[in-house]
């Protein structure tokens, strides 16, 4: 009886039951997610162009990136997605306040990955390898021994590239954090049941995606040069 | 299915269902979104008519005298971005589309009512960002935004346009989005796939195109906008960037964005030219998978533009082979509206004379396209003014046309009255010939050298220039009288009823104006799309009986 009381309630005006509902959105969902992967897509396409013509450069200057701090923040991101994931679930069994639980540890996952890297942007401008006037990349001989055509230069390029990638990848979980933080409010406020939850869920897919941006920045940025 | 709806005594519609400038501005109303898209769309015509009106009047002597070369720079580029950029691409899916897609499957709104909202919001976001920037100061990369044009050698206000055009280019995702989630979830029951209207197919093959293609553009702008503010090196060969791989990303995105223009154009064709034939569409399969034949194929085909941009043979003779199969499914279209035309009982009405003038005119843009397609040839017309009137057959005479006689047609469905028959015909007959005269000529002086994008040039072109100008001011008034007369119809023009034209779908089985939810209860389809000889019967019963 609650049940259906709720469904009146949530269901908008134009459509014709929950199930039409929900599919739209979830199928709106992944149109969306299929924009911000040929978003990202120009960016990828620009780096791999690069990385292959100036592929000495770019493997030299991915060796100045600390690969441990990339490594933890990909766990801490997986967890993030594992807490989202339950709180989908929880969202399903109309768990209101584990759902608001396990919101609030993702969100603080994702802080921890932008707490971390902040710290690698930091480290990144002591050692003048944010690209600009001030920007110099030292080329140490262990370096020049193991990569053959290293061109100052075009490291730059390479900087160029992280910055923008990880830093669109950061805007994403900005927004991100927008969003769960109005997913805390409203669930809190139990507006979301076993009959109504999509917002949970699309959160969830969008939250998953960015995650799933990192899964192929982590080894692009950090790992091209570890087969050497 | 009712073809002779009674019209109810002023009921109420989604145009006085309610008033104020908030229920306008705040309104989720797919129909009142649409009047929005018009107003704002039409707005910019105006503005990018009026830089076209400068080029035309500089161009009418040889000599540069009416403004200088940068000034001239200036206005071919704010022409160029807001004809493409704030009126074609919008035009037919915003207005139009926007109008008629959830009529036509049958639904209450769009999928997403409020993501539509905003991205009329977005739009006039971006075009604000795009008319700051031309008000202080211009921008003069052409409307390609060529590196390094756009980034070392331009010191006009390319971040605030491009950002304009960026921000602009979500509003295009969000009603390509809408519009695929909506025809593949919101179709009413017994709507399949084979009975949607001709102009839904084109719409869905339009919406992909826009998903898929305009995040491409929108990263390439931030990355031009950028290297500008931040001194990045991607697109800059100083540092050892590559400039060509900005127009490779560029037309990624801008050469589907010419399907973007004429594939909604070609919806509107296709069902405009079978309810003046009072046919089927001849090849419905046909006409609808070309469509997304278009929309695929349309993606493999950028780098025509750059055949003289320094890309290797091979992957030119790739890239020109591709842009002629493209032509494969744009001529099976045109043959089979000639087709639906064949033994038809045809009704000169405007629209229909906007039909005449498309066909025609497309497929001259259409095989002039081929000649630019053929490396050769190419080469010897790369930016004159062949490519000019090519592409000008294609946008004005392909898609303003269309955009033109769906307006007529679909007027009394939106205002709920005609618009004055003989001044309307009168109109079309001024655009056909106002635009071949400003057009046809530019073929010529391309192909006999004149190149594109200056302000002076040699005075033996002066003949055909002055041909081209005189044209372009028959053109300016044949499109400011519907403006005149879509105005006057709405206080005196005749009450429109259901459906003046008797044509088949959804749309015109409501009202006209329709009500805000546009069905009072879900309609169940048990026909096929165009089913004209059906309603031809019941006419003649009806008559009979």
């Amino acid at each position: 009886m609650s049940d259906s009381q709720t469904a009146v309630h949530v269901l908008k005006h134009h459509f014709r039951d929950m199930e039409q509902q929900n599919e739209t959105s979830s199928f709106g969902m992944w149109v969306f997610l299929v924009t911000e992967i040929m978003f990202f897509g120009g960016l990828f396409c620009a780096y791999l162009i690069y990385r292959i013509l100036y592929f000495d450069s770019f493997a030299a200057a991915s060796s100045t990136i600390d690969v441990k701090w990339g490594a933890i923040n990909t766990v801490v991101l997986i967890c993030s997605s594992l807490t989202m994931a339950l709180a989908v679930h929880a969202a399903q069994l109309g768990k209101r306040k584990v759902l608001v639980g396990f919101l609030i540890a993702t969100i603080m996952l994702g802080g921890v990955f932008l707490g971390i890297k902040a710290k690698e942007y930091h480290d990144k401008f002591v050692e003048h390898h944010v690209p600009g006037p001030s920007f110099h990349f030292e080329v140490e001989p262990e370096m020049a021994e193991k990569f053959h055509a290293i061109d100052p230069a075009k490291t730059e390029i390479f900087f160029s590239l992280y910055f923008l990638m990880t830093g669109l990848h950061a805007t994403h979980m900005v927004i991100g954090f927008g969003l769960l933080t109005w997913l805390v409010i409203a669930g809190s406020k139990g507006k979301y049941s076993p009959i109504y939850y999509s917002p949970v869920e699309m959160v969830g897919l969008y939250w998953h995606f960015v995650d799933i941006v990192w899964i192929w920045l982590f080894p692009l940025l950090y790992l091209i040069s570890r087969h050497h | 299915m009712a073809t002779t709806v009674a019209q109810p005594v002023e009921k109420t519609n989604y145009l006085n269902a309610d008033y104020g400038i908030k229920s306008w501005l705040l309104t989720t109303d797919h129909k009142r979104i649409a009047l929005l898209y018009l107003a704002s769309v039409t707005f910019f015509f105006f503005i990018g008519g009026f830089f076209a009106m400068l080029i035309r009047l500089e161009l009418l002597t040889p000599a540069g005298d009416l403004m200088q070369a940068d000034t001239y720079n200036k206005v071919f580029t704010m022409h160029g971005v807001i004809m493409v950029f704030f009126f074609l691409i919008p035009s037919i899916p915003a207005v139009l589309g926007n109008f008629l897609v959830p009529l036509m499957v049958g639904a209450k709104d769009l999928a997403f009512p409020k993501i539509n909202l905003l991205s009329w919001y977005l739009y006039m976001i971006g075009g604000a960002f795009a008319l700051y920037g031309m008000i202080n100061g211009g921008v003069d990369t052409g409307w390609t935004f060529y590196t390094p044009f756009s980034t070392t050698y331009s010191n006009t206000n390319v971040s605030m346009v491009a950002i304009g055009v960026f921000i602009n280019g979500f509003s295009s995702i969000f009603t390509g989005l809408n519009f695929i989630v909506t025809i593949h979830r919101m179709r009413a029951p017994g709507l399949t796939w084979s009975r949607l209207p001709l102009f839904l197919w084109s719409h869905y093959a339009t919406a992909v195109i826009m998903v898929l293609g305009t995040p491409v553009i929108a990263i390439t702008l931030l990355l031009v906008a950028a290297e500008r503010l931040l001194h990045l090196g991607i697109f800059d060969a100083r540092l050892g960037g590559d400039p060509i791989l900005f127009q490779h990303l560029f037309w990624f995105y801008s050469h589907p964005a010419v399907y973007i223009m004429i594939l909604p154009a070609m919806g509107v064709i296709s069902e405009l030219v079978t309810c003046f034939s009072r046919k089927r569409a001849f090849g419905y399969y046909f006409v609808a998978l070309a469509s997304i034949g278009i929309a695929v194929i349309g993606f493999l085909v950028w780098a025509h533009h750059m055949f003289v941009a320094g890309i290797s043979v091979y992957a030119a003779m790739v890239f020109s082979f591709l842009s002629y199969l493209v032509a494969i499914p744009s001529a099976i279209k045109v043959f089979n509206w000639t087709a639906t035309l064949y033994k038809g009982s045809i009704r000169f009405t405007t629209p229909m004379l906007y039909v005449f003038g498309f066909i025609g005119l497309f497929t001259i843009g259409g095989m002039t396209g081929l000649f630019l397609a053929a490396l050769g040839v190419d080469v010897h017309v790369t930016d004159t003014y062949f490519v000019v009137a090519h592409f000008h057959y294609i946008m004005v005479g392909g898609a303003i046309m269309a955009y033109l006689g769906g307006l007529h047609f679909w007027w009394p469905k939106i205002t709920g009255r005609m618009y004055p028959e003989s001044w309307a015909k009168l109109s079309a007959l001024l655009v056909f010939v106002g635009f071949n005269l400003t057009f046809f000529p530019q073929f010529v002086l391309g192909y006999m050298g004149m190149p594109r994008r200056y302000w002076q040039y040699p005075p033996e072109f002066g003949v055909l220039n002055i041909l081209s100008t005189a044209g372009a001011s028959v053109l300016a008034v044949g499109y400011v009288f519907p403006m005149i007369y879509f105005a006057w119809s709405l206080r005196y023009g005749p009450k429109a009823s259901a459906n003046p034209w008797r044509a088949a779908g959804l749309e015109w089985t409501v009202p006209s104006p329709p009500s805000t939810f546009n069905f009072d209860e879900t309609p169940v389809v048990t026909w096929e799309a165009y089913n004209y000889d059906e309603i031809e019967e019941t006419e003649e019963a009806e008559v009979v009986g």
